[in-house]
């Protein structure tokens, strides 16, 4: 047996637990600027097992679990940040008892929105995303796309005093399990979320381990700005879920084309970032996630460089600037009701991670950039 | 006892696209069975149901026709383990993407439905509504595992679980027309304790969404003397025309039009008015969009007349439709076969009197 192998086997486990406590923080309503719902969770989950927990101004979850090296300089600290939020809605105008408009929180594709079950609010009052029937529109009409002036969210008959103006709305469907797959809204990031509570809870020794679980990530990494400042970290990592668009060019099929835009692959395992709009993520993190997954035997994919843009956009630029990297887990039709991610890539996601973290040291940062 | 709503729920819930009817009629068979006389299943499928009138042999007969097919989709290929679609049923392509579905494969597989990112679409679809030919339906399975569980043509239902809104409503799929299968439900239930003359074919009738087949063929088959088509009707909600809508929780509507006999209407309609209903006028100037249409020229024609529940959203998976208007189109129904009289069909005439 390899120490590489006795290292993994000490890396925190996804199991029944770790799948009911993702499933919890899925079904939670947390539209960026209303995460209350998911800041209790997650201070149930950690504080026991962190040195140091506040809430701050903004509403970031920041613990602090320091290592065990009695000198301070051969600690590394290391920031971790999941984003607590998700994209969503918030109603903008009360337009008869139970009848609302709304506007979307985060990147949402209006297209997505029609026909939609939602939840309004933190007491999840259940409310529907209907259109004008099919019987009455012209087949012109269907040739254009429903705008979000068209839509309304429909409480039923009668109003409800629990739903008012200002109050938000998430997709009301729920986590669920199909063969390897887990289906749920909000894996955008409560995937991160997830595997930042087993990281906080199995931290390595060799780091002060800095979690932040952030606010406001959807609407311009605004959590992750002010938890950066604070926290003052040697090195910044965001874990996100980034999508997976490996599906069939339609020219394929004709044997035309293949999609080489995927940006990352289910089953690829953990996405390894290299640029996005918003970070050119060190390279000395690269190589050190890179090669930590090819000497542990763990798979992981290099996410393709393109547009897109996690917590680690605000933390690389934060004070003097902070060595950054992203790592997210891969998954399908994020930001609409329903993604897809295969539950092997959160686990081999978190095994990276804890990995990684474990061979961390300050001479990291002491190689040149 | 009937409970409307959970029986409404069950209803919902259960599949049956058209021409695959079979596991909501198995629900209705033992909603049905205890309060009618025989049962037997057509040979496309309806689901006949006789309850014995007291008036001495031969009677006249009354059909009501409610259809119990649902809209939905067909797997049409498999690409990467990904499912190509076509539509069952009046589908607008707009309303598919990001919608939960089950699969019925070999077993019952959820999915989704794909709305796939422009750059791997064909230049015309890459802006606007993607058309239902490049959506596809994500099971979260791998490829070798959809492969050998599902094959072209299994259906797809959608899945949005029936949810209580405020105000006594439901939301949810399939109420179209599930929610006229409760009402005819009620309505069977009240008539075992009331006294008429005539007997009743109750019918959950097929294919309603594809040919209306299901109540062309049970029309003719049965023979009823008169023929009451209880569906949907659009519900006034956001974005739909208020002068095709009618209100949620005011009552049903009565058809007049075609392929309504004026002479059956106006019985109906004194029925409403003396027993203090709301109910709402509905013009149908041509087809009615119901069974009415096929059942009206069956054999050597049948006088019929149309009924409809409002429902918000129809054809989508979050249908809205009041409890109380599933009660009232029961309770119309019941009122108006209770005192059918033995002679009315000597007394019922084309031309309104006046």
């Amino acid at each position: 047996m390899s120490a590489d192998t006795v290292k993994r086997d000490n890396a925190p486990k996804i199991r029944a637990a770790q799948i009911r406590l993702l499933e919890r923080l899925c079904n939670a309503s947390a539209v960026s600027g209303d995460e209350g719902e998911v800041r209790s969770i997650v201070l149930d989950e950690i504080r026991s097992h962190a040195d140091q927990v506040e809430v701050d101004s903004i509403g970031n979850v920041l613990a602090t679990k320091l290592g065990k090296s009695r000198h301070r300089k051969k600690r590394l600290r290391v920031m971790l940040a999941a984003h607590m939020d998700e994209i969503g809605f918030m109603l903008i105008h009360r337009e008869d008892s139970s009848i609302f408009r709304f506007d979307t929180v985060g990147g949402i594709d209006v297209r997505q929105l029609v026909g939609k079950p939602v939840l309004v609010g933190q007491d999840h009052i259940p409310g529907v995303i209907g259109t004008k029937p099919i019987h009455l529109t012209t087949s012109n009409e269907r040739k254009n796309t429903i705008s979000l002036d068209a839509l309304r969210i429909d409480i039923g008959l009668d109003s409800n005093p629990k739903v008012k103006v200002g109050d938000r709305a998430t997709f009301a469907t729920r986590f669920t399990r199909i063969g390897p797959s887990l289906r749920a809204k909000a894996l955008d990031d409560r995937l991160g979320v997830a595997t930042l509570i087993q990281l906080v809870k199995h931290a390595p020794e060799n780091i002060d381990l800095l979690a932040a679980f952030t606010v406001q990530e959807e609407v311009g990494l605004r959590g992750a700005q002010v938890a950066a400042y604070t926290f003052d970290p040697d090195v910044g990592i965001a874990l996100d879920s980034t999508p997976a668009i490996d599906l069939p060019d339609w020219e394929q099929e004709a044997g035309q084309e293949e999609n080489s835009f995927y940006n990352t692959k289910l089953d690829g395992g953990p996405a390894i970032y290299l640029a996005d709009s918003a970070t050119l993520a060190d390279p000395r993190l690269i190589r050190h996630f890179a090669d930590t997954a090819e000497a542990a035997g763990i798979p992981f994919q290099f996410r393709q460089p393109g547009g897109g843009g996690t917590d680690a956009g605000a933390i690389h630029r934060s004070r003097a600037g902070i060595p950054s990297i992203s790592v997210s887990v891969p998954a399908r039709y994020l930001h609409t009701a329903a993604g897809i991610a295969r539950l092997s890539d959160w686990r081999h996601t978190l095994t990276l991670l804890h990995t990684a973290l474990t061979k961390m040291t300050p001479s990291l940062l002491s190689e040149p950039r | 006892m009937i409970e409307l709503l959970p029986l409404l729920e069950t209803l919902c819930a259960a599949p049956g696209l058209s021409g695959n009817e079979s596991p909501v009629r198995e629900i209705i068979e033992q909603t049905w069975r205890p309060y009618t006389d025989e049962l037997s299943v057509s040979r496309l499928g309806s689901l006949h149901a006789l309850k014995h009138g007291s008036a001495p042999e031969p009677r006249p007969s009354i059909l009501i026709a409610t259809h119990m097919d649902a809209i939905g989709l067909m797997v049409t290929g498999i690409v990467n383990g990904l499912l190509r679609v076509t539509e069952i049923g009046g589908l607008d392509a707009r309303v598919l993407p990001g919608q939960l579905v089950t699969v019925h494969g070999r077993q019952e597989i959820p999915g989704i439905i794909v709305q796939p990112p422009a750059h791997l679409l064909p230049a015309h679809a890459q802006s606007g509504p993607v058309p239902i030919k490049y959506l596809l339906v994500d099971t979260g399975l791998r490829a070798r595992q959809v492969n050998q569980q599902v094959r072209t043509g299994d259906l797809i239902s959608f899945a949005q679980e029936p949810t209580q809104l405020q105000g006594d409503t439901l939301a949810g799929r399939s109420l179209d027309n599930r929610a006229s299968v409760a009402a005819l439900s009620l309505c069977l239930e009240q008539l075992h304790t009331r006294n008429h003359a005539w007997d009743v074919w109750a019918v959950a009738t097929t294919q309603e969404e594809e040919t209306m087949g299901g109540a062309r063929t049970s029309a003719f088959e049965l023979r009823p003397k008169l023929a009451v088509a209880v569906d949907v009707t659009w519900g006034k909600s956001p974005g739909s025309p208020d002068h095709l809508t009618f209100a949620l929780g005011k009552g049903p509507t009565l058809g007049w039009g075609p392929n309504v006999h004026p002479g059956l209407h106006q019985s109906i309609r004194k029925i409403a008015e003396q027993i203090e209903m709301p109910f709402a006028l509905e013009a149908m100037p041509r087809h009615s969009g119901t069974d009415a249409f096929a059942i009206q020229v069956a054999a050597q024609g049948i006088p019929t007349m149309v009924i409809t529940i409002p429902l918000r959203y129809m054809h989508t998976p979050v249908e809205v439709v009041a409890l109380k208007d599933i009660q009232r189109t029961a309770r119309l129904l019941t009122e108006f076969i209770s005192q059918l009289e033995i002679d009315y069909m000597e007394k019922l005439l084309l031309e309104e009197s006046s």
